[in-house]
């Protein structure tokens, strides 16, 4: 009978995943450190070095800045996370703001991570940098076109109309540089510059490596874009018709983000948390950028060859807290200029 | 309308109330079931409308406006879109012959495992400003060629091809299984082919095909990855712009509420478009829809039709991912697929088989129970059941995540040490019960479709005759909603392959699957690592696919078989 066959299967089927399950339920042996990351590229080898280097084990949870967050703050205090990492200043700035992390007390930080890549109350510690700058296509466009200032605000002239390419309001990337025009230049000033983007019918795309084909293909001549991004490209690509430029360095300097982390408040492994800390911003510095080129945020460190490539810039500086807070009002900045 | 359709259709059976005799009043136990499955899964969005409700009500956002228009524009085109390519293809594969048909009816299902934030992305590759195709045209045409395809219409058309199997699958159990005697005493009576079709069937599907539309919108309304690769603000693409940018979760939540209202308005439309109307199967099998053969240029173009659904929504991509994967074999990058990967395959498997189990189990309790009778509230606890599906993936982990909060303080605060520990997401229990929560909706949706063409007259003879319930269940329905049942585990399996923001926010310690794999590639662009692993999962969810093309053919063969048998 069909019933009895679909009965089979179903009871087979019920078997077999009770076996799998078993897997599923069963506890490993917990690592010395549990690290919450919303920062996935090569951690896994970073870690990796560090436990040979350290012989602390770490086992580590990827997922999305704002779910992680929610997740240490449901867990409380049987929360097993020890490190937060996250990207984005403005990140760092809430989990601080939102009282997850503890401060450190630690002279290889202080001296590792220059002031304005940590916290004030030093409860995050910056990483690694990447810069948001110009890309453009030098068959459509001359470096002396941008305005070497103010390049992002210059991107509002009517002479780009139809030309530029960005990403999507709900791309932290477009967030977090508006925060910082709003911080640069006041609210008023900052809507006018969105506004006039969206004049220039500004392409939105869904993410920057389509940025760069559409510059390389010169459908857009003008984008912004990570940097690393670019890298990871030429690296594939090398012949890609396009060019870096690094945005307002006669003015602000080019806008950055850090990547960061700090200890959890509930984690009952302080020492070593800081230790892995302090490890990623010294000796671990290289393995951290390796693979991604971004820029160490430790002077001591060289950038890789790739980003090194790029040339020497002037970043604009970072003010986390600033950012952190402004970010509400750039998400509504941006509704306001009717920005995609 | 579809009373007019009454004549053919014998005595459609009244729906019960509370002056019909036994079934009416229920059985205490199954309506109890029915309750506590509602309360489980109303759990999570009513933690999180709490916690809200306890902070100040924030602001809405200035552009809201807009995302209203936006996901209804987006509503209607998708809704449109499918409609017409499911309950066309549907049609065509039911009442046609043409060449290919028989492998033309279960292809066309495959679309069903192309997730569509892949598709979405493939399709931009391709069809964008800077892709081979508007680059070929400009070199063939000349530069005016240059036009974005991020836009509504593209999206429309993605959310499509993904989709419509949805509705071609119900639509087309419905055409199978109702067609046989309506179709002919409607043709006997004069009607043509067409107005045959319009006029008896489509109307008889409606409730089908109306669960499909249900399921589609459902999935228009929580989907965030799609929409913004295509740059469409949707309200649900407004609660992430909101969450993750304002770090302002109250007013996320109050968005996310936004899209519960418009699934219930979705619910609320499908109830209407079902109407009153009960159209249940009576008697035998008729001699079944005849299928016309279509002569060799039509069969042709039917083909066609058929080719260009599969090749926009399945072929094209999947070649592209091919193209991907084997360019980055050939390169010297990292191997694409490790043991990380194989572990994370398994959990997928197992996930979906305990999912789907669990859910169908659920769905088929809910059916019965509602069968046996029962008040209005049991209806009402029912329809809560669905409400799971159109509540987006990371609100409900939120949900689950303060649900099981909730929990641990009360069993701390009436003494049991340490309450639940780290229950929800120190094991995979979180992830089973939040996905359980977000698919026992579809599983219902799908065995209520075929519950409804189940006789009343039958249970109540069956119980009249003295056998319990669960006899019944196991004897009489079971075995007449079988279709339904294999539906539903396949939906299931599919979406719980799929899923991603439940698992992101409630998984173990080093505990992947592989959607998260893909998620966590694609979203950094190394599409090239992304394409082998993001291939596999078309091939896990092609499983199911085929599980159910076989559970279709042999629905089909017995059919045949009945009818040969007939007209011995």
């Amino acid at each position: 009978m069909r019933t009895s066959a679909l009965l089979a299967t179903g009871l087979t089927l019920a078997a077999l995943s009770a076996t799998a399950g078993c897997g599923l339920f069963g506890e490993d042996q917990p690592a010395d450190l549990q690290v919450y990351s919303a920062r996935h590229y090569g951690s896994e080898e970073v870690f990796k070095q560090f436990t040979k280097e350290t012989g602390i084990t770490v086992d580590f949870l990827g997922g999305d800045n704002s779910e992680l967050l929610e997740r240490i703050k449901a867990e409380g205090e049987d929360s097993p996370a020890d490190v937060y990492m996250t990207v984005d200043a403005g990140n760092l700035w809430n989990a601080a703001d939102q009282g997850l992390l503890q401060p450190i007390d630690s002279p290889t930080l202080d001296k590792a991570v220059p002031q304005q890549y940590r916290d004030s109350q030093d409860r995050w510690f910056g990483l690694v940098l990447r810069a948001r700058t110009v890309l453009y296509n030098p068959d459509n466009v001359k470096e002396s076109d941008l305005d070497p200032q103010d390049t992002y605000a210059g991107l509002a002239d009517p002479k780009w109309k139809g030309r530029i390419c960005m990403r999507d309001t709900s791309e932290a990337y477009t967030v977090s540089l508006v925060a910082s025009l709003i911080d640069l230049y006041g609210r008023d000033k900052a809507l006018d510059i969105v506004k006039g983007w969206v004049a220039n019918d500004v392409d939105v795309m869904a993410n920057d490596v389509l940025l760069i084909d559409a510059v390389d293909a010169g459908t857009c001549d003008v984008a912004l874009v990570n940097h690393y991004y670019l890298a990871r490209e030429l690296e594939e690509r090398p012949d890609l018709d396009v060019k870096l430029y690094w945005a307002s360095q006669e003015g602000a300097g080019t806008h950055v983000n850090i990547s960061g982390a700090g200890v959890v408040k509930t984690s009952d492994n302080k020492e070593q948390a800081q230790e892995l800390i302090e490890w990623l911003a010294t000796k671990g510095q290289d393995d951290m950028i390796a693979g991604n080129h971004e820029f160490p945020v430790n002077p001591s460190v060289q950038p890789d060859e790739v980003a090194r490539s790029f040339g020497t810039f002037k970043p604009m500086p970072i003010d986390a807290e600033a950012y952190g807070a402004l970010n509400a009002e750039a998400v509504d900045l941006l509704a306001e200029a009717g920005y995609k | 309308m579809t009373q007019s359709v009454a004549p053919p259709v014998p005595p459609v059976a009244p729906e019960p109330t509370a002056r019909s005799r036994r079934p009416s009043r229920g059985r205490p136990g199954w309506s109890v079931s029915v309750l506590l499955i509602a309360l489980a899964v109303v759990g999570p969005v009513a933690a999180v409308l709490v916690d809200v409700a306890n902070g100040e009500l924030p602001d809405w956002p200035r552009n809201l406006g807009d995302m209203v228009v936006t996901t209804l524009l987006l509503m209607a085109g998708v809704g449109i879109g499918t409609l017409v390519l499911g309950c066309g293809l549907a049609w065509l594969v039911t009442a046609c012959t043409f060449p290919l048909r028989n492998v033309m009816v279960w292809l066309l299902v495959l679309p069903l495992a192309m997730p569509a934030y892949i598709l979405g992305f493939v399709f931009l590759s391709i069809f964008d400003a800077a892709g081979p195709v508007q680059q070929w045209l400009r070199s063939a045409l000349g530069d005016f060629v240059e036009f974005s395809v991020a836009t509504l219409p593209g999206c429309v058309i993605v959310m499509s091809l993904t989709l419509y199997p949805y509705v071609y699958l119900l639509a087309r159990a419905a055409f199978a299984e109702q067609a046989p005697s309506t179709y002919d005493a409607a043709r006997t009576l004069g009607a043509g082919r067409g107005r045959a079709f319009f006029r008896v069937l489509l109307p008889l599907a409606r409730p089908s095909i109306a669960a499909g539309l249900a399921l589609v919108m459902m999935e228009v309304l929580t989907d965030f990855a799609t929409v913004q690769y295509f740059g469409v603000q949707t309200v649900s693409v407004g609660v992430y712009t909101v969450w993750k940018g304002s770090y302002d979760f109250g007013s996320a939540v109050q968005l996310a509420a936004l899209v519960m209202l418009f699934a219930v308005a979705v619910l609320a439309g499908e109830r209407l478009m079902r109407g009153r109307a009960r159209f249940t199967q009576q008697g035998g099998h008729g001699r079944g829809l005849q299928p016309v053969r279509l002569s060799v240029g039509r069969g042709l173009l039917a083909l066609l039709a058929c080719l260009l659904a599969l090749a926009g929504s399945f072929v094209v991509p999947v070649l592209q991912l091919v193209w991907w994967a084997v360019d980055h074999a050939r390169g010297d990058g990292p191997p694409a697929l490790d043991s990380g990967f194989a572990q994370a395959f398994s959990n997928s498997i197992s996930i979906a088989v305990i999912t789907s189990l669990t859910c169908v189990v659920l769905a088929l309790v809910i059916g019965h129970a509602i069968r046996l009778g029962g008040g209005r509230w049991l209806r009402a606890a029912a329809q809560l059941t669905t409400f799971g599906y159109a509540v987006p993936g990371a609100v409900i982990g939120i949900g689950t995540l303060l649900l099981f909060d909730y929990l641990d303080r009360a069993l701390e605060a009436l003494g049991v040490p340490g309450g639940t520990g780290l229950l929800v997401t120190g094991s995979v229990v979180g992830i089973l019960y939040a996905f359980v929560v977000r698919f026992v909706g579809p599983a219902s949706q799908a065995v209520d479709a075929s519950y409804q063409k189940v006789p009343v007259t039958l249970t109540q003879s069956a119980l009249s005759l003295g056998a319990g319930p669960l006899r019944v269940l196991g004897r009489v329905h079971a075995p007449l909603v079988r279709s339904g049942v294999a539906v539903a585990l396949v939906l299931v399996a599919i979406d719980a392959i799929k899923e991603l923001p439940v698992v992101l926010m409630l998984r173990p310690f080093g505990f992947n699957t592989v959607s998260v794999w893909v998620y966590q590639l694609a979203k950094e662009n190394l599409w090239g690592l992304a394409a082998l692993p993001a291939l596999v999962i078309v091939a896990l969810a092609v499983v199911p696919v085929f599980i159910l093309f076989r559970q279709v053919r042999t629905a089909d063969t017995a059919t045949r078989q009945r009818r040969s048998r007939g007209s011995l």
